[in-house]
């Protein structure tokens, strides 16, 4: 039996007046991947920012609810080792500009300061850049700028970056929306890879990928967690209409 | 590099992640820095109008208002009133705007309407911003050498005292000064004229002289007149090249060729050999003075800066 | 009929007029600047050779003779306004630009565009009531901290500026990865600033390199070159003021060739200055 890694209890979040999520309860199995659907202004984007505590950096943000990282309340830790520990992937790939790719991997040892040593260095980079199925097609200029490499590169770079700090949980929140097709079939290709050795969430508005690639789904609508189940089952018999509506593509 | 992805360093490394914190300033500590850095500016800024009140003293308590309308300046005999200086300031800088005005007011229409893009409008700019860099003492160096011999023949054919120097010169050059001053916020406003309010008027009949004057310099007139009052805030405080060119003298000014002093410029002149507190303050309370003054002028160029922006 | 046309044709012909005369007019401001660079290389380039820019000045009445303390003296001020006005200036850049809103950023705004607006020889009395006085002599730090308070808002605007355009994808990734805020500002913010900031240092050098007011006493000016900031020391315009108003021709003379100099590195000084933009500005 699979052991949740990651467990939501009653998260509610807002921005000032507005209310964007309700008594949201989930729960994230070790090793697998969750698409997050809904459509847009559901919350999903809140929903990941809140996992790893990025929510409430905003002004006017507040957050109530425990979630569980290996039993551990991340509300109740500090929120930078939450965030060392939880990966994040963004919409829009953003490497450091002023970093070269080499450092741009490791740029979560080194902007906190972690010293390695130079074998440490090395090994951890590759091993992320491989992870990322990057390694080949960078491996030779590792010290140029990463501004340089195209888009569906960045942003398998920014995962390389995630992957290298081993995060226990890694959110990836609409990577694919910002990229041309066939970087988009690379890192679907590369992310039901890793799905294997890491705990994903993944929050996507495209529902045929989410039906290809992911293990469980869970469906927002206006806040609330209308539906949650295996894949299978969500595609093929979902229990709300809501969910039937959005998944065959009704509305959203 | 080496191919054996041995996991020894791996576990090492993430292990390292959860170990090695708190380190480094905090938060909390870094943002009290920042705020720090803001406040020491303000303070800095009070502390300097604060220092200037507080030396001048001296001379506020012995001359009072009658300071600024006493009309002898005469530091053996323990008088200091700085009305030939407030002359001096107003009539150089006021002929200097009215100057230079007519070349910047063109030099705005030029850059933000006939040239707005290409290789001329670059070359225009590139100029104006040189002329802007160029130090004070270098155009007091141009003026004595090129502009005064040019105003002592002028003064010559006029039937005028041939000194060269004097208030009118110092004009001049402080008239070439404030171009780039005078002219970088006209040229800002007038690019940023609505162009469906110049198409309306051209699609009338109307050529481009007709709408610059009955369409675009009314809508851009606030832009240009804040242009005009910070070139003003500008000269009021300019000392070198004023210094070298307008003749140093202490008495009331009475026609423009007078030889005459600016507030700036007497400062200039004699603060080094300011003998005993009475004579210092009054220099500080010129200084004072010009403190306030060009503050004032500043802060209501840029109100209505700010104004514009927020209406348009 | 012939009442329109002549009218429109008369409208016409003021219209050419009109901009024929703007042209002019334009043309004409920008004659002083040119006059100024022709009169001064003509007067200032035959006197710059080695030994003017590597002698200390003679007496008068000797000829031959430099301005190797005016270099010196205007470099060493520029590093001690550095000194008082980069770090201070910075920091204060950055407070702006991540605190937006406030009493005390609102303050600070104001503050910073009333300083820049001080004529600068008010600067030179406050440093002369500040530094001077006390002191009780002139010295190379009271000339330092009139050209550092000159310089400081011209380095806060641009930083300023500068970060509010780094977009805040930058700080999310920085912050997402675990690294502290004030960590995420100085090493992944500021970095991406930097040529912003690094034109804006150039800029307030070039500016403060050419002033002449705020040091005619404080720095004072010296005939000798003076490594020890709490002696007088000399500059590039404070020699230039005293060399073209003394009555001495062959004094007028080094101050074509100082002027040369200083118009050289002003000028030189913009021209890196738009280089380094263009070569290290960082592409979002």
């Amino acid at each position: 039996m699979e052991s949740s890694v990651l467990k939501i209890e009653n998260l509610a979040a807002s921005f000032g007046e507005h209310t964007i999520l309700k008594e949201i309860n989930l729960s994230f199995s070790r090793n697998t991947l969750t698409a997050i659907m809904g459509p847009s202004g559901c919350g999903k984007t809140t929903l990941i920012r809140c996992i790893n505590r990025m929510h409430e950096l905003v002004p006017n943000a507040r957050v109530s609810g425990k979630i569980f990282l290996d039993n551990q309340d991340v509300y109740e830790t500090d929120p930078i080792i939450v965030r060392r520990q939880i990966g994040m992937v963004f919409q829009r790939p953003n490497p450091f500009p002023t970093m070269s790719i080499y450092d741009n991997a490791i740029a979560g040892y080194n902007l906190n300061g972690i010293k390695l040593r130079k074998e440490e260095m090395d090994q951890t980079v590759e091993e992320s850049l491989r992870k990322a199925a990057l390694w080949e097609e960078v491996k030779d200029s590792l010290h140029r700028k990463g501004s340089f490499l195209s888009g569906g590169q960045q942003q398998r770079l920014c995962i390389a970056r995630a992957l290298a700090m081993h995060p226990e949980v890694l959110l990836l929140d609409e990577p694919t929306s910002a990229l041309d097709p066939k970087a988009t079939a690379h890192i679907e290709e590369l992310v039901s890879q890793l799905k294997n050795t890491i705990t994903i969430i993944q929050v996507t508005h495209n529902i045929a990928q989410a039906a290809r690639v992911s293990d469980f789904t869970a469906f927002l609508y206006l806040g609330e967690l209308v539906e949650f189940g295996p894949t299978a089952r969500m595609f093929t018999g979902p229990k709300d209409r809501r969910t039937d509506e959005y998944l065959s593509g009704k509305f959203g | 590099m080496n191919h054996s992805m041995a996991n020894v360093a791996v576990p090492a490394a993430s292990s390292k992640i959860k170990m090695q914190y708190k380190w480094g300033i905090s938060e909390a500590s870094f943002r009290r820095l920042l705020y720090f850095a803001g406040l020491i500016l303000v303070f800095l800024l009070m502390a300097i109008f604060f220092s200037l009140v507080i030396s001048s003293v001296p001379a506020l308590r012995q001359f009072g208002f009658s300071f600024l309308i006493g009309k002898t300046w005469d530091p053996v005999r323990g008088e200091f009133g700085a009305f030939a200086f407030l002359v001096g300031t107003l009539m150089s800088s006021f002929m200097a705007l009215l100057i230079s005005m007519v070349f910047s007011l063109p030099v705005s229409i030029f850059l933000g309407e006939y040239f707005r893009h290409g290789n001329v409008s670059t070359f225009m700019k590139s100029v104006i911003e040189l002329l802007a860099g160029i130090p004070s003492v270098i155009y007091g160096f141009w003026g004595l050498f090129l502009l005064v011999p040019l105003v002592r023949e002028l003064e010559t054919k006029l039937g005028v005292a041939p000194q060269g120097v004097g208030i009118f010169t110092s004009s001049l050059v402080l008239a070439v000064m404030i171009i780039p001053y005078a002219s970088s916020i006209g040229t800002e406003v007038i690019n940023l004229v609505p162009a469906d309010l110049k198409e309306a008027a051209l699609s009338l009949g109307a050529t481009r002289f007709e709408v610059i004057r009955k369409v675009i310099l009314p809508y851009a007139f606030s832009g240009i007149f804040a242009g005009v009052l910070l070139a003003l805030g500008r000269a009021l405080g300019e000392t070198m090249a004023v210094t070298m060119v307008i003749g140093n003298s202490n008495f009331l000014p009475h026609s423009i060729f007078s030889p005459g002093n600016t507030m700036a410029s007497v400062i200039a002149n004699e603060f080094t050999e300011a003998t005993g507190s009475l004579y210092l303050a009054s220099l500080i309370e010129l200084a004072l003075v010009l403190f306030i003054v060009t503050t004032i002028i500043n802060i209501l160029g840029k109100l209505i800066i700010r104004k514009m922006s927020t209406e348009k | 009929m012939g009442k329109i046309e002549t009218s429109v044709h008369r409208r016409i012909w003021v219209d050419k007029l009109f901009k024929t005369l703007i042209i002019l007019l334009s043309l004409s401001s920008i004659v002083p600047m040119f006059l100024i660079l022709f009169l001064i290389t003509k007067n200032g380039i035959s006197v710059v050779n080695w030994e003017f820019l590597s002698q200390l000045p003679k007496p008068v009445g000797e000829t031959g003779g430099g301005i190797s303390n005016a270099i010196f003296g205007t470099l060493w001020l520029i590093g001690l306004s550095f000194i008082v006005s980069v770090p201070l200036g910075i920091f204060a850049g950055i407070f702006l630009s991540e605190y937006r809103g406030g009493k005390t950023a609102y303050l600070t705004r104001l503050s910073i565009e009333i300083l820049q607006g001080i004529p600068s020889i008010v600067i030179g009395i406050i440093a002369y009531v500040w530094v001077v006085m006390p002191m009780g002599s002139f010295s190379a730090l009271s000339g330092g901290v009139a050209l550092g308070i000159m310089m400081l808002p011209v380095i806060v605007m641009a930083t300023e500026e500068t970060l509010k355009l780094v977009p805040d994808s930058l700080r999310e990734a920085s912050l997402a990865l675990g690294v502290s805020y004030p960590r995420t500002i100085m090493k992944v913010i500021l970095p991406a600033g930097l040529s912003g900031i690094l034109s804006g240092i150039l800029l307030g050098i070039a500016r403060v390199a050419g002033e002449t007011a705020p040091l005619l006493f404080t720095a004072f000016g010296s005939p000798f070159m003076n490594q020890n900031i709490l002696k007088p020391i000399s500059s590039l315009p404070l020699t230039i003021f005293n060399y073209a108003t003394s009555p001495y021709p062959e004094w007028h003379t080094l101050a074509w060739g100082a002027s040369f100099v200083l118009i050289s590195f002003v000028l030189g000084l913009n021209l890196i200055t738009k280089l380094v933009t263009k070569k290290w500005k960082v592409q979002f």
